[in-house]
């Protein structure tokens, strides 16, 4: 690499007074490369992207494109020149067309004071095909898949003269199908000599596509590597910045203690709802964790939601410790300790506009109703306590949650529930779009739960991580529960075959 | 100086400041409070006794803008509650009488309440917009009141009804007492509980506070009700002052400088966090303002323009962009490191405000920038004065 680096970031650090999110950090990205950006939540990845296209002003350090320092005033300016950024979410007109989208804004044909229709077609319609994607320019945006849509916003991001493409997590919604394609089109790109920043949580993928990685942690350098010269265990020790232990423990604390067999905590019979989930039986005893399996839109969600009041069923019953009672609302199911936090943690989760005190205890608070107040030292032990035990950083009870990253989120949301000291605790996705480190964190902690008597419902795409909290695994696939195995001596390959054949078999499984 | 300049309360009161000191040098005795038969005359007796009913609504209209609602119909309350009581009275064979004025009062506030729970209904049971849901009950309740009056303004003499308004006590007029009692009452009772906190929650993520067992439903009702019944009190101060019950013209337009006292108090419309004494500083600014244009003897014809240009400059300067500058100039003058530390949090919070949730429904790529400056200024400043 003797070539001049297309961009070269010296020293930079960025500043949230009293936060520091990074630390005189050194960045340099080569023309004709995949460069991955490593790092935990909260390591600093994303304020790197935003110091760099000028959301953020960075308080020292220079940013070099091209050998010429800059200071771009935002992302707009970034693009004229020529860095271009595709977030994780998708930010583009759905109601469009997809020519529109790619097209407008950026280099729209113009005639007469108007835009020339035909010539933005025509020009879109190349564009895609450069991308290798054959679709209708005059379709509309929503009619694609979200993988498509994906595809589309790089288009777009590429249309005009593009030296650098940042893809910040453009895989997190995407199956394994559509991630080589997006795979197909970076690598293409990067043989036209584009320079792409990637950020991606799964490391098979950046050892896939990757030329070379820049590691932080706690908004410092790591360091900088060959894709090749660095072996995957050696890249998580230096993201967490401790051997992967943590994860080890996690393994060795399965099955210490099964579950007797007793009386069921929490007992669903029939339990469905029209249109969402079809009539299940469910069983979760003390002590048990209970994986849920099945893949995106199988009906994880909805059988979880049923279970803990947040739907209202419209068959079935539901018995706790043996009685039946009725779960209309999440307040029913809070009286019976039943907890439940969603898999949506912007949307249903944390109340992003509180601080991280009144987030913790905002369920015991309601639990208790308004006038009942907690006493405030009360509240502060708990909160202290949760935050130590947790290890919730910032460690500062005052943080707005909305300024912690997803994982510190993730445990945020987690306290809250722990403080109502729950009975049965349904977790779903707690460790989707987190980082390894806080990933593995929650995953000993489940464990740890669950051997002291806690009931737990654990949904996760990631079957692994099912197979290895879980004592029993209930297999959903089109919107039912097909199969319940128990999880020693069960192998990913055997729920996916599971997942896969339960249309073929669903006589028999039913 | 850049504390005080992003405290939420900083621009209300700077403007009440200015209002004062123009009317003071437009008329030097217009701070003068003077003791006759030991009560208290004087302009700012009569503007907090004039602000009285606009406090009341205010004090309503911030829990429910909390909520992410709007209650469009507390002018509208103000007339029929009025009406009620007055008609009450006048065809009471005692019309003097402190019991027909006790009757009169519990009828009026009674309507009230119903009225404050059916805009709560309509929310919360059938989930129509508040904005929509309260324009019922605003063109309603002006019928609602041409019912009971019969379409006349009954004018009515009882002193003690008059002596809601206008009566003294300890030397202060009556109104105020009954508007700053409630409004501390209530301002006590929110903070001191979880109500404050929960009405919050519920207004920044109704769905998580569903799931975390927050009572959304119940509090946003209350919170409607609790607005028709301080509309309802409104509306007795109201009539107390004018003693016509006037279907048409009683509590006009009070909605909007209601709402308006809640923005430059610092409350943004978007819902969520809230601040009473914001509010409390925007109906004085409004008071003033009203009192400023007799004054300073504004021709009738370009007051409303007067008011629009002073509201429309606070509006600004409580903007977060406009705040934000200012912050920036006054470190700029005088160096301290880390002055903006304490405050960082809550102003980011109260920035939010003035903007009228316009900025918080933008898209990510609009409001990164604006979000951006808001945290990144900090640094960017430290280092022009180090140079």
């Amino acid at each position: 690499m003797t070539t001049q680096p297309v961009v070269e970031l010296t020293g930079i650090t960025v500043e949230f007074p009293p936060v520091t999110a990074l630390a005189g950090v050194d960045f340099r990205l080569y023309p004709g490369e995949i460069h991955a950006l490593m790092g935990e939540n909260g390591a600093g990845k994303s304020t790197l992207i935003k110091a760099l296209t000028g959301v953020y002003q960075t308080s020292s350090g220079t940013i070099a494109v091209d050998g010429t320092e800059r200071r771009f005033t935002g992302p707009g300016d970034a693009r004229a020149h020529g860095i271009s950024t595709v977030y994780q979410e998708v930010n583009l007109c759905g109601n469009l067309t997809v020519a529109e989208n790619i097209m407008l804004g950026a280099a729209e044909p113009r005639m007469l004071g108007g835009l020339h229709w035909p010539r933005m077609r025509r020009l879109a319609a190349q564009h895609l095909e450069r991308m290798g994607l054959d679709i209708d320019p005059g379709s509309s945006l929503d009619s694609h898949s979200l993988a498509v849509q994906q595809l589309v916003a790089i288009c777009r991001a590429t249309v005009s003269d593009c030296k650098v493409l940042i893809l910040d997590e453009p895989t997190s919604s995407l199956d394994a199908d559509e991630v080589e394609s997006l795979f197909a089109v970076m690598r293409r790109l990067r043989d036209s000599g584009v320079a792409i920043l990637f950020v991606s949580h799964f490391l098979d993928q950046i050892y896939e596509v990757s030329d070379r990685m820049t590691v932080l942690r706690n908004g410092g350098l790591v360091g900088e590597w060959a894709t090749a010269e660095l072996a995957a265990g050696d890249l998580v020790k230096h993201m967490i910045g401790k051997s992967a232990q943590v994860l080890e423990s996690v393994e060795r604390g399965h099955d210490a203690a099964r579950p007797g067999d007793g009386e069921p905590r929490l007992q669903a019979i029939g339990l469905g709802r029209k249109g969402s989930i079809q009539p299940y039986d469910l069983e979760v005893y003390p002590g048990e964790v209970v994986g849920l399996a099945g893949l995106l839109g199988s009906g994880r969600t909805e059988l979880a939601r049923l279970l803990t009041g947040a739907d209202r069923s419209d068959s079935g019953t539901t018995l706790v410790e043996g009685t039946a009672r009725k779960l209309h609302n999440p307040r029913a199911a809070m009286a019976h300790g039943i907890a439940y936090t969603s898999e949506d943690r912007k949307g249903e989760g944390i109340v992003d506009g509180l601080t991280v005190r009144e987030n913790i205890v905002l369920a015991m608070q309601a639990e208790r109703g308004w006038v009942r107040p907690l006493p405030r030292r009360q509240v502060d032990e708990i909160v202290a306590g949760y935050i130590d035990q947790l290890g919730i950083r910032p460690a500062d009870p005052e943080a707005l949650v909305r300024n912690l990253s997803g994982g510190n989120q993730q445990k945020v949301l987690l306290a809250r529930w722990l403080a109502t000291a729950p009975k049965l605790l349904v977790l779903d996705e707690p460790t989707r779009g987190i980082d390894v480190g806080a990933k593995a964190e929650i995953q000993k902690l489940v464990a740890e739960l669950a051997a002291e008597g806690m009931s737990v419902v654990f949904i996760s795409a990631e079957l692994e991580e099912v197979l290895r909290l879980s004592h029993r695994i209930a297999v959903l696939r089109d919107r039912k529960v097909v199969a319940t195995v128990g999880s020693e001596g069960t192998t990913t390959d055997h729920i996916v075959d599971l997942i896969a054949r339960g249309d073929i078999t669903e006589g028999d499984a039913a | 100086m850049r504390q005080a300049l992003r405290h939420h309360l900083f621009w209300p009161v700077a403007a009440l400041v200015a209002l004062v000191a123009a009317n003071t040098i437009a008329k030097p005795s217009f701070l003068a409070v003077t003791v006759t038969d030991g009560h208290l005359f004087g302009a700012p007796i009569d503007i907090l006794r004039a602000a009285a009913p606009l406090l009341l609504i205010a004090l309503g209209m911030t829990l429910v803008i909390a909520t992410r609602g709007i209650d469009l119909s507390v002018g509208a309350v103000v007339a029929v509650s009025g009406a009620v009581a007055l008609e009450y009275i006048s065809a009471s064979s005692d019309p003097g009488s402190p019991l027909t004025v006790l009757v009169a009062v519990g009828i009026a506030l009674g309507l009230a309440l119903v009225l404050g729970l059916w805009n709560g209904f309509l929310v919360t049971v059938l989930g129509i917009q508040p904005i929509i849901a309260t324009l019922i009950l605003m063109t309603a309740g002006r019928g609602v009141a041409m019912l009971i009056t019969g379409g006349f303004i009954t004018t009515v003499t009882s002193e003690p009804y008059k002596g809601l308004n206008s009566g003294f006590l300890l030397g202060i007029p009556t109104a105020v007492w009954i508007a700053v009692g409630l409004f501390v009452v209530v301002s006590v009772v929110v903070r001191r509980t979880a109500l404050g906190m929960l009405l919050e929650a519920t207004g920044i993520n109704p769905a998580a506070s569903r799931l975390a067992g927050v009572r959304s439903r119940t509090l946003t009702w209350t919170v409607y009700a609790a607005c028709g019944l301080f509309a309802g009190l409104a509306g007795i101060l109201v009539s107390a002052d004018t003693m016509a019950a006037d279907a048409n013209n009683a509590g006009i337009f009070i909605e909007l400088d209601a709402i308006l006292a809640v923005v430059i108090g610092g409350t943004a419309l978007s819902g969520g966090k809230f601040n009473l004494s914001g509010t409390f500083a925007g109906v004085l600014v409004i008071a003033t303002l009203e009192r400023t244009v007799t004054v300073l003897g504004i021709s009738p014809h370009v007051t409303p323009l007067f008011m629009a240009l002073v509201v429309v400059t606070v509006t600004l300067l409580q903007s977060p962009r406009v705040r934000e500058r200012f912050a920036v100039a006054a470190i700029r003058r005088r160096p301290v490191s880390d002055g903006g530390r304490g405050a960082e949090n809550g102003s980011a919070e109260d920035a939010a405000g003035a903007a009228g949730g316009a900025g918080e429904e933008a898209p990510e790529a609009e409001q990164a920038p604006v979000a951006g400056a808001e945290h990144a200024s900090a640094p960017d400043d430290e280092k022009e004065v180090t140079r």
